[in-house]
């Protein structure tokens, strides 16, 4: 279904417009990383930028992102508004130092009289054989941390719509988009994250999960790629006459835990989808959000399709066998009603 | 200190041996993987950091190296990895993801690891600062010979792991040299918009240690500053920061268009080639004759070739091997 005044646009496209919509208007509005200048981003998400703004608000850094992240916190407590790119999520462990103890806590260690309005942009997920230090989500590691918010769009429309939303927010938002959603084409692309994208700036708000796709039988919770292998698994399971509800997190903090409660409370059966790790991540998290509230609502024990416990390996076929991926939903539907 | 006739035919052999290598896997890489380059297509998947034109570093470092000796390298690790001696076979056969491979295929390209010649390298700027740094640890206090060597890119002087593991080489006296490849580019960032000092040899100082530059991407000068500082660090003598300046004659990985690099600037480099350049001496100065460099050139052709084809017949790995090797 094609809409005549249709405008897709890559995540990557959506990611660049918000950003250099929120920079006309604010002039706190400045870019940091590596290679985000002339080469727009390894990701394509800062394309254009350097063009229209100059090297003054997009700044090519060194390879110190201590100090680059520790540097947009302090800008950002004297009132400026930095994006900062993390290029892999990977990354994280030279800077986590001004991530979750500078960036997340000086809001609260100074009573709030600090504020640290920036956005930690992070590239996340693998399917490309970039082994275990360039593939990782690491979702829990980040939401499990307080004092950041953490989104995780799965289309364009909500990439630019956060993006904006991110950068007008007073508080430390950490914007994981998938590689595999991009829209570039050397990583691939999934096709259903290009949808229609407004050329007017606008914002999604943060705490709101979307049902994507309406359902009786099971809910399926996901995140990011996940998103796109549950519809795929949805229309699937839709041939064996099994109704699915999609729900799209779009956000992991704050989490929508009602609209979680809503859709199980509908069908009686979740199946989440992570990328990330099994195990104290967010797949456990969704579960208990439904069953600490009211387990009376489950007709069977919840299934989680997640990556193994373990680093994700390079070779295609171990990864293959790694990945969550729609066949490995319809598995778990199959074990669930065997169950 | 020159290298001898010996040690030149082996820098120039292996030099060879790491551009054909790398010029077969640029070739098998974009298998697959046109008309639309997709990376995660063909025979060897994901990123693909190639070592064209900085061979000289790595054989100019290494011929003062043994097996016992300890060696990290970073991202772009092929030409250290032929250097120090890594099994070809099974580190090609790793390159494309087989069971055969070095860690059966868990590692690929940047996570080479080789305990035979105590050679490993990551994917993370920076990172085999620390490691390094604590096998020259190890064999200190040990008491066991040994030199430990981290191949790093000029970028990588912007990390903290760079200064802090400089610093604790220093105060500890380490058997630990530092090798800056100095490429120029940090992916699409130069190294002038980057660094603060026009040479990271002057960092050095901050430590109390030597710092030595070598210009010129030149196998005898690369040599010769690498022998001072393995007999400085064999001795006891503490570690020694070396820069030395190289450049890729690839893209940061394949795929990348360059289109930072300043016009002409990759047609000038060709000119600079050090394998020709080499060649040219090796003839000129009598250490070589053209029917001992076809030799050499045969043999490092018919080495890539062997290593390609075990690569090839090897089997891919049982895809529920991803979960062992997790714990020891």
């Amino acid at each position: 279904m094609t809409q005549s005044n249709e405008r897709k646009l890559t995540i990557a496209r959506a990611m660049a417009e918000a950003i250099a919509q929120e920079m006309r208007t604010d002039p706190g509005v400045f870019v940091m990383g590596e290679d985000i200048a002339a080469l727009g981003g390894v990701f394509g998400n800062t394309r254009g930028l350097l063009d229209e703004f100059g090297h003054d608000r997009v700044r090519d850094t060194p390879i110190s992102e201590t100090s680059f992240i520790g540097a947009a916190v302090g800008a950002a407590q004297d009132g400026m508004r930095p994006v900062v790119e993390l290029m892999f999520a990977d990354f994280f462990g030279v800077c986590f130092d001004a991530i979750y103890n500078l960036m997340a806590k000086n809001t609260f260690f100074s009573g709030g009289t600090f504020k640290v309005p920036m956005v930690l942009m992070t590239s996340t997920g693998g399917g490309y054989s970039d082994a275990g230090q360039h593939s990782q989500c690491l979702y829990g590691t980040f939401a499990h941390l307080p004092g950041m918010k953490v989104v995780t769009p799965s289309n364009s429309y909500d990439a630019k719509g956060m993006m904006t939303a991110a950068i007008r927010d007073d508080s430390p938002v950490v914007y994981m988009f998938h590689k595999s959603l991009q829209g570039m084409g050397w990583l691939g692309t999934e096709q259903g994250a290009s949808v229609h994208t407004p050329e007017e700036d606008y914002t999604v708000e943060f705490g709101k999960a979307k049902v994507v796709r309406e359902g009786r039988d099971v809910t399926i919770v996901s995140l990011a790629m996940g998103v796109h292998h549950a519809l795929k698994a949805a229309a699937e399971l839709e041939k064996a006459g099994v109704s699915a509800e999609v729900v799209d997190l779009r956000t992991l903090v704050p989490l929508d835990r009602d609209t979680i409660r809503a859709s199980v409370a509908k069908t009686g059966r979740l199946i989440v989808v992570d990328e990330d790790y099994h195990s104290f991540g967010v797949s456990g998290e969704v579960i208990a959000s439904v069953v600490e509230h009211d387990i009376s609502v489950l007709k069977a024990a919840p299934q989680r399709v997640t990556s193994p416990d373990a680093p994700i390996p390079y070779a295609r076929e171990m990864e293959a066998f790694f990945l969550p991926s729609p066949a490995k939903i319809v598995e778990a539907w199959g074990r669930m009603k065997a169950a | 200190m020159t290298p001898s006739k010996k040690q030149l035919h082996w820098m120039y052999e292996t030099m060879v041996t790491s551009r054909r290598f790398e010029e077969t896997i640029e070739k098998i890489y974009l298998e697959g993987k046109q008309p639309v380059f997709n990376m995660a297509s063909g025979p060897i998947p994901g990123e693909m950091h190639l070592s064209n034109g900085q061979e000289p570093v790595a054989v100019g470092v290494c011929a003062h190296l043994e097996d016992h000796d300890i060696v990290t390298a970073t991202h772009r690790p092929h030409h250290e990895a032929i250097a120090k001696g890594v099994d070809l076979k099974r580190m090609t056969a790793e390159i494309f993801g087989r069971a055969t491979g070095l860690s059966g295929g868990r590692g690929g390209h940047m996570h080479l690891f080789d305990a035979k010649v105590n050679f490993a390298c990551a994917g993370i700027i920076a990172q085999g600062m620390g490691p390094a740094v604590g096998a020259a640890l190890s064999r200190k206090m040990q008491g066991k010979p040994g030199v430990a060597v981290a191949f790093i890119g000029e970028g990588a002087a912007n990390q903290g792991a760079f200064h802090e593991a400089m610093n604790l080489a220093a105060l500890w006296k380490l058997p630990f040299i530092c090798v800056i490849e100095d490429n120029s580019w940090g992916i699409s960032v130069a190294k002038k918009d980057a660094t603060s000092v026009p040479r990271n040899d002057v960092r050095g100082a901050a430590y109390g240690v030597p710092g030595v530059y070598v210009g010129g991407n030149d196998p005898w000068k690369i040599f010769e500053a690498a022998g001072t500082a393995v007999a400085r660090a064999r001795a006891g003598d503490g570690p020694t920061l070396i820069e030395v300046e190289t450049f890729r004659l690839a893209g940061h990985f394949m795929g990348d268009a360059e289109g930072y690099r300043p016009k002409g600037e990759k047609e000038a480099l060709f000119a600079r080639d050090p394998i020709p350049a080499m060649r040219k001496r090796l003839l000129a100065d009598g250490t070589a004759d053209e029917a001992q460099l076809k030799d050499m050139e045969a043999r490092a052709e018919a080495r890539v070739a062997e290593a390609i084809d075990f690569a090839r017949s090897s089997p891919a790995p049982a895809p529920e091997d991803a979960l062992t090797e997790i714990f020891a």
